[in-house]
C-alpha cells in the first residue's frame, strides 16, 4: 500500500516521489500544477532529463562507427539501454530489442515487413474496437495494399473487449492479432494472456500494444507468450521518440529489413547489400541516442521505485477518484471494467470536454480531452470525445480533490 | 486568490460571457435546412467536432437564409450560432469579407481594437484570443463558411 505522511496536505495517499519531477514543481495560473495527464505523456524524473543532458554534454558521438572515445561512451551507454530494456520486458535475448522511435513505428514495422509480404486476399487480420488509432491504421493501410480482410471484435458497455466474440473471431485464417495490453481512452487491462493462448490454438502470430501497459505493470514477454509487444519512452517517464519492438528472434530474423540505409548493412556492393544481425537489420540511419539512453535511465527509475508500490498505489488512487467522480451529480463514467489502469474518462452533464478542460486547465489541472485517438471507442458510446484523468506514481490525493472541486468550479460557470 | 485562482477568473468569464453561453445553449438556426443552395463540414481533426453548414443562397448572390447541425464545444456552437445570424441577408461577398473579419480579429493580438469595431455581436467571441488551444474552435463554422461559398467539396478544417 502506499504511504500516508503529511506533508503537503493531511493524510495524504502519496508515493512521496514527486519531488523527482522538476516540471511538475511550477505553477499554472496561480495554482501547483496538478498533472493528471500521463496516459497521453509521462513526465520525465531528473534522473531521465540528467542522463540526455550528460550524453550531450560529454558523449556526444555517432554509435557503432567510430574508433574514438566519445562514440565508444556512446555506444556503451545506447547499447546499455538496450540491455536494460531487455531485461525490463525479460525477452530472451537483446537481439529481439528493436530500438523505435515508438509504439507507432513499432507496429507499422511489424505490418509492413512481417505481414505485408506473407499475406494476401483470403487472410485476415484481427483487431478490437478498443485499440488507439496507431493500432488500427497500420492494419488498414496494409490489408489495402494487400487484399487481406481486417477483423474486429467490438466492446461492451464497460468498455471492455468483447471474449467471446474475439475467440470466435480466431480461425486459421487470421495471420496475426493485433491487440492493446491496456486501452488508452478507457484503463482497461485486456486480459492479454488468455488472448494470446487462445490465438496460440489457430497458429495466430500475436501482436501486443503495450504503450498504456508498461508505465504500470510489470511486463514479461516470454511469460505471456507474445510474438510482438510494442510500447514507447515518453509513456514510461523517457523521453519522446523512443520506443521498442519485441519480437521473437526467428520471426524477425525471417522478416525483410523495414528501411534501408546506414547502420543495418554488413556490406554494401553496388550490386547488392548484406543486411546486418538482429536487432540492427531493423535500425537503419543514425538512431534516437540521446533518447534511448533516456529510456534507459527511465526503466533505473521505474525498477528503482518498484512495481509493486506503484501498482498498490496507482489503484489506491483510482479507487479514490472514481468513488470520488461517481459522488458528483451528473459525472458520467466512461469505461468501468474491473480490472483497470489508472486511467478514468468521464462527462460532465451536457458540459463539453473541451470547456471542461479549458475551465481545469485554468485552475491549473492538465487533463485530456477529446477523442484519445481512439474514435472507433468514442463511437461505441456515441460520444465526440470525453475527459480523461490519468494518474501515475507521482500523483497523490491531493490532486484527487483539487480535481474534484475543480469539477464543481466548472459546473458553477455552466450552470 | 479568488474563486478560479489568480488572474484566470475574468479571462474565464470572458471567454464564457453569456452570450456565448446562452446561443450555446439555445443555438439559432440549428438544423438541417432543406431549400439550401450551399452546404459544407467543417472538421476539428484535433478534437472530432464536426458541423454542417447551409446557406440558402439567391441567383443574385445574396443569403437568403443559413442553418447549422452538428456537436461541438460551448464555443464553436456559440461561434457557428452567432454566424447564422450575422449572415442571413448578406451578399456573399459581404460575407466572406465578415469571415476575414473574424478569422484575424480572433487570431489578432488582444490589443488590436480597430479589427474589433466591425463585428458587432460577433465580438463577443474576442475572449477566445487568450486561449489560444480554443481559438480553432470558434473559427470552425467561419472556416466551413467559406467552403461552402466556395462550394468546395472537401470538408473545412481548421488546421
Amino acid at each position: 500500500m502506499s504511504q500516508v505522511v503529511r506533508n503537503r496536505g493531511e493524510n495524504i495517499t502519496t508515493l512521496g516521489v514527486r519531488a523527482d519531477f522538476p516540471a511538475l514543481q511550477q505553477e499554472i495560473n496561480g495554482q501547483p500544477l496538478v498533472y493528471l495527464d500521463s496516459a497521453a505523456t509521462a513526465q520525465q524524473p531528473t534522473t531521465v532529463i540528467d542522463a540526455v543532458a550528460n550524453y550531450h554534454r560529454h558523449d556526444h558521438a555517432n554509435v557503432h562507427r567510430g574508433v574514438h572515445a566519445l562514440s565508444h561512451r556512446a555506444t556503451e551507454a545506447y547499447e546499455g539501454a538496450r540491455d536494460k530494456l531487455q531485461s525490463f520486458i525479460n525477452a530472451a535475448s537483446r537481439s529481439e530489442i528493436v530500438l523505435t522511435s515508438g509504439t507507432t513505428e513499432s507496429v507499422n514495422l511489424v505490418a509492413q515487413s512481417f505481414c505485408r509480404p506473407r499475406i494476401g486476399a483470403g487472410d485476415k487480420i484481427l483487431i478490437t474496437q478498443l485499440e488507439h488509432h496507431s493500432n488500427i491504421v497500420p492494419w488498414q493501410l496494409v490489408c489495402e495494399q494487400t487484399g487481406a480482410e481486417l477483423l474486429i471484435a467490438p466492446i461492451d458497455d464497460s468498455g471492455q473487449i468483447d471474449l467471446d466474440v474475439l475467440r470466435a473471431l480466431m480461425t486459421d485464417e487470421v495471420v496475426l492479432m493485433a491487440v492493446g495490453h491496456v486501452s488508452n481512452a478507457l484503463g482497461t487491462i485486456n486480459p492479454v494472456k488468455d488472448i494470446i493462448a487462445w490465438a496460440k490454438q489457430f497458429d495466430i502470430m500475436v501482436l501486443i500494444d503495450g504503450a498504456q501497459a508498461v508505465p504500470h505493470m510489470a511486463i514479461d514477454v516470454q511469460e505471456l507468450g507474445c510474438d510482438f509487444y510494442a510500447f514507447s519512452g515518453h509513456k514510461m517517464f523517457g523521453p519522446t521518440g523512443t520506443g521498442v519492438l519485441y519480437g521473437r528472434e526467428a520471426l524477425l530474423d525471417a522478416m525483410p529489413p523495414w528501411q534501408g540505409g546506414g547502420d543495418m548493412i554488413l556490406e554494401v556492393r553496388l550490386d547488392g547489400t548484406t543486411f546486418n544481425d538482429l536487432p540492427y537489420k531493423f535500425e537503419a540511419g543514425t538512431p534516437n541516442i540521446a533518447g534511448i539512453i533516456g529510456l534507459g535511465a527511465a526503466v533505473d527509475y521505474i525498477l528503482d521505485v518498484g512495481f509493486d508500490k506503484i501498482a498498490a498505489h496507482e489503484q489506491d488512487l483510482l479507487t479514490q477518484l472514481t468513488t470520488r467522480l461517481g459522488e458528483i451529480e451528473d459525472i458520467r463514467l466512461i469505461g468501468t471494467s474491473a480490472n483497470k489502469a489508472s486511467v478514468q474518462s468521464f462527462l460532465l452533464g451536457d458540459i463539453h470536454p473541451h470547456d471542461l478542460g479549458t475551465i481545469l486547465d485554468h485552475q491549473g489541472i492538465a487533463i485530456r480531452t477529446g477523442h484519445h485517438c481512439a474514435m472507433p471507442v468514442m463511437e461505441f458510446f456515441g460520444l465526440a470525445g470525453t475527459a480523461r484523468a490519468s494518474l501515475s506514481l507521482y500523483n497523490d490525493s491531493d490532486d484527487i480533490d483539487r480535481l474534484i472541486a475543480a469539477i464543481e468550479k466548472a459546473r458553477q460557470v455552466f450552470a | 486568490m479568488n474563486e478560479f485562482g489568480g488572474m484566470s477568473n475574468d479571462e474565464l468569464r470572458d471567454l464564457y460571457r453569456e452570450l456565448i453561453l446562452d446561443h450555446a445553449r439555445k443555438p439559432r438556426h440549428f438544423g438541417k435546412l432543406e431549400s439550401a443552395t450551399h452546404s459544407a463540414e467543417g472538421i476539428n481533426p484535433l478534437c472530432g467536432d464536426k458541423l454542417r453548414l447551409y446557406l440558402q443562397v439567391d441567383a443574385a448572390g445574396n443569403i437568403r437564409d443559413a442553418a447549422f447541425e452538428g456537436s461541438g464545444c460551448a464555443i464553436s456552437v456559440a461561434s457557428a450560432s452567432l454566424l447564422t445570424d450575422s449572415i442571413i441577408g448578406l451578399h456573399e461577398r459581404d460575407a466572406l469579407a465578415k469571415f476575414e473579419d473574424v478569422t484575424s480579429s480572433l487570431t489578432a493580438s488582444a490589443g488590436d481594437v480597430q479589427r474589433s469595431i466591425k463585428l458587432g455581436k460577433l465580438r463577443a467571441l474576442e475572449g477566445v484570443r487568450q486561449f489560444p488551444a480554443r481559438v480553432k474552435c470558434a473559427t470552425l463554422a467561419w472556416h466551413a463558411l467559406r467552403s461552402a461559398i466556395n462550394q468546395q467539396a472537401t470538408p473545412a478544417r481548421t488546421e
